[in-house]
């Protein structure tokens, strides 16, 4: 291919697979076929579906496709039936034979079966009219899908679906009708950020590598998504892995790159796998290669495969890794904009960034800019996890607060209970308490109050998580994953850990607590790269907005959430026990006496807070504190 | 990150050599293909003994040390094998108390290796694992998706009969 008017050829032949026109009677079935949805069964749904619909020949009249992410993890497997004219139909918790049913009953007889949609399972109360679409669900009706617009609607393995929904229309105009600085300037006056977390200008971080003469530049897509809890870019790269190749071919010509590579983890294989269909794909089309839309401009790319180390999503890491050693920091300055992959230089950003994009080329940087707050444009994608109702990838536009994504999108907290704090950012981030659930999320307001943006791991904690043992986990996280250059990380985390420890155990003092602090200010002072810089963010986030629960654990010697085993006590009340001996025949160390019919004790001497009494009690006779 | 190094004689078949030296030949041009070569050498022998890395190095002309030092480096590459039986002892509190620790000596004096190690005819490997969630059933160990509870030394050798 080398005109636009092929590229629109192609756009003709295949929209109307994707996007039904008017008029038509023809069905398109979409199968989420994710790493989330193949782990929860849709292989054999999609499987029942493509040989069901060609058993009952229908095969003219309906598409089945499978497609990336649709967001809503907890309804995996998800099939939707789109029709022109008729509103869409979800349909949640899928199997084979629901399959067959659907096939049956929905695409033969016309009948959307109302007790497998997502309205089934969201509506308030028995009575409330069942909604089909996921789109009317509060789970989606404050998104806004800009990185994701494609995943959950193209199949990812087809450049034809891709080009449909518009795709490479960006490229072709960077290539025939742009400048490169133009293309930079674009990139600025749109006010996209670094989406890895950093948020950092991206336009400027371009212009950086664009200013700098050298024979040879790269392009780096960091994939490597080690966020315990994040899995915004695997969806992009297993969802749309097209708009990733678009996105760093615009950056090459931006920046005056030839070569590519995007560093993805080697435990998403599905991701690795799409990206190089999609690579190979492109490469057939001519819109990676040679002389691409015959502008004369050349741009090749590779992937390369992470090997399971944390530290290798740091920028400088990275490219230490991609050259085939241990995946060590380098100190910056020089920035990889100076001298980056090989020595050259080199311009890296972000999955979610890249996916950005091609929508701010096409459709301008005021329409991108017209979204968001003033400082933090766009949408930013975050996944959303732990003691939350809805679990699932969400897009929404900065200024978004976080309450309305916890109570609205998230569904607010299971079984009652109360929210405590939000977790952003993951072991390099920090926590809002609920008291500030009024925040705007943005860059500059996570921020001012000690938090960060992240990228985009948002997991939420109700009243029963301890947030001395949240620090405790993060920071035996870093532990494990500091690369050892530096001392104060490799050292700092180590002693931070054993504090926490301590104070977990029951042991800590007050003093304890100040020389956290100080030791956490240290490491992130002195660090050498990222990882180190922010490893003590949990530990001072919880420190500023729980400290009392860090008294209470040195102080009082007790965990207010009842976590940290050491400080817990079991006992039995004597009102309640029946004295059925269940706790004492499951005691593991038999800490637990008492006759038949009587009410047992626990020796405390003994027992090692295990927690199993109180689990096989049926007279809710055992008690913590 | 500590590893444990593979005290089993290296039983590499001269087809899996074929194939490794395919791999290098195809790369030896670029030096920064160095893990990529790993990891496709790791997908072959099933992990990364001493020979193999000592071919590696020869075959892409880098120093032995340098191969040493990037597959200590990175989680997913592995120096001693797993075998066709991975065992897992919990070592938590509850499974320790209740003598986990004897039950694993059991299994390591049974086998003849120690935890983390692979026995030479690749069947069984023992690791030591933290607390599982089922103290109810301490001490636990697990053998592939299996779960035995309560266990005792005694019962070690009819259990490991099994899957022979």
């Amino acid at each position: 291919m080398n005109s636009l008017a092929q590229l629109k050829e192609i756009k003709d032949r295949t929209v109307d697979k994707i996007v039904l026109p008017e008029g038509s009677d023809n069905i398109r079935v979409v199968v989420g076929l994710a790493t989330c949805g193949i782990a929860a069964g849709a292989r054999p749904v999609f499987d029942a579906l493509v040989q069901g619909v060609s058993n009952a020949g229908l095969d003219e009249k309906v598409t089945v496709a499978q497609t990336g992410c649709i967001g809503v993890c907890q309804y995996e497997p998800v099939v939707e039936v789109l029709q022109a004219g008729k509103e869409r139909v979800t349909y949640v918790k899928m199997t084979a034979e629901k399959a067959a049913e659907v096939i049956e009953k929905h695409l033969k007889g016309g009948k959307v079966i109302e007790e497998y949609t997502i309205g089934y399972y969201t509506r308030a109360d028995e009575n409330a009219e069942i909604k089909y679409s996921l789109m009317d669900t509060p789970f989606c009706k404050t998104q806004k899908r800009v990185a994701l617009r494609n995943c959950g609607v193209i199949d990812p393995e087809s450049i034809d679906d891709y080009i449909a929904m518009d795709g490479y229309a960006a490229i072709g105009k960077v290539l025939t009708q742009m400048k490169p600085e133009d293309v930079i300037q674009c990139v600025k006056d749109s006010g996209l950020r670094g989406r890895g977390g950093g948020g950092f200008s991206t336009g400027l971080k371009w212009s950086f590598t664009a200013a700098n003469k050298a024979d040879q530049k790269y392009v780096v897509c960091n994939a490597d998504e080690g966020d315990p809890g994040a899995f915004m870019d695997r969806s992009v790269l297993e969802g749309d892995p097209h708009a990733i190749v678009e996105a760093m071919t615009i950056c090459g010509y931006a920046t005056g790159a030839t070569e590519g590579y995007i560093y993805v983890r080697a435990e998403y294989p599905i991701a690795v796998k799409r990206l190089g269909i999609a690579i190979e794909q492109a490469k057939e089309y001519g819109l990676l290669g040679k002389n691409i839309f015959g502008s004369g401009f050349d741009f090749d790319l590779h992937i390369r495969l992470g090997a399971g180390a944390f530290v290798c999503g740091e920028e400088t890491a990275l490219m230490t890794s991609i050259e085939g050693n241990r995946g060590e920091p380098r100190p910056r300055p020089p920035y990889p904009a100076v001298k980056g992959l090989f020595g050259k230089p080199t311009t890296e950003n972000n999955v979610e960034t890249f996916a950005n994009i091609p929508q701010i080329i096409l459709n301008g940087a005021d329409w991108f800019a017209s979204m968001g707050t003033e400082k933090s444009k766009g949408t930013k994608v975050f996944a959303l996890g732990g003691k939350i109702n809805n679990t699932g990838l969400v897009e929404i536009p900065m200024g978004t607060t976080l309450g309305e994504i916890i109570n609205e999108i998230g569904g607010g907290i299971p079984n009652g209970k109360k929210f405590k704090a939000a977790q952003t950012g993951g072991p390099s981030g920090g926590c809002i308490p609920a008291s500030l659930s009024d925040t705007e999320i943005d860059y500059d307001n996570l921020t001012a109050i000690g938090c960060m943006m992240g990228s985009g791991g948002l997991i939420v904690m109700d009243e029963d998580t301890c947030m001395v043992d949240i620090a405790k986990f993060f920071l035996n996280f870093t532990v494990d994953e500091s690369c050892g250059k530096c001392s104060p990380c490799r050292i700092g985390t180590m002693r931070m850990k054993e504090i926490l420890e301590k104070i977990t155990d029951g042991k800590g003092t007050l003093e304890d607590i100040d020389k956290l602090e100080e030791l956490a200010s240290h490491v992130k002072a002195n660090s050498l790269c990222g990882l180190g810089q922010t490893a003590p963010n949990p530990v001072l986030a919880t420190l500023r907005f729980f400290r009392d629960e860090y008294i209470a654990h040195v102080v009082d010697k007790k965990c207010p959430a009842g976590v940290c085993k050491a400080l817990l006590n079991y006992s039995i009340d004597p009102e309640k026990c029946k004295g059925c001996t269940l706790c004492a025949r499951n005691c593991p160390v038999g800490a637990i006496s008492g006759t038949v019919k009587e009410p047992h004790t626990i020796d405390r001497s003994i027992c090692i807070k295990c927690g199993v009494c109180m689990q096989n009690c049926k007279f809710d006779a055992i008690t913590r504190a | 990150m500590i590893k444990k190094v593979s005290k089993i004689p290296f039983s590499g078949t001269p087809e899996q050599e074929q194939q490794l030296k395919a791999v290098i030949d195809e790369s030896k041009h670029d030096k920064h293909l160095l893990m990529t070569v790993m990891q496709k050498a790791q997908d072959i022998y099933g992990y990364l003994p001493f020979e193999v890395q000592v071919m590696i190095a020869e075959g892409m002309d880098v120093p032995l040390e340098k191969v040493y030092g990037v597959s200590t480096f990175y989680a997913q590459f592995a120096l001693s094998p797993k075998g066709k039986y991975n065992i897992s002892v919990c070592l938590g509190t509850a499974c320790y108390v209740k003598g986990s620790q004897a039950v694993l000596d059991k299994i390591c004096e049974e086998l003849g290796i120690e935890p983390g190690e692979c026995t030479a005819d690749g069947k069984f490997s023992v690791e030591e694992c933290r607390c599982i969630g089922a103290c109810g059933l301490a001490p636990v160990f697990t053998i592939n998706d299996d779960v035995y509870g309560r266990a005792t030394a005694d019962q070690i050798k009819g259990i490991l009969a099994k899957y022979e």
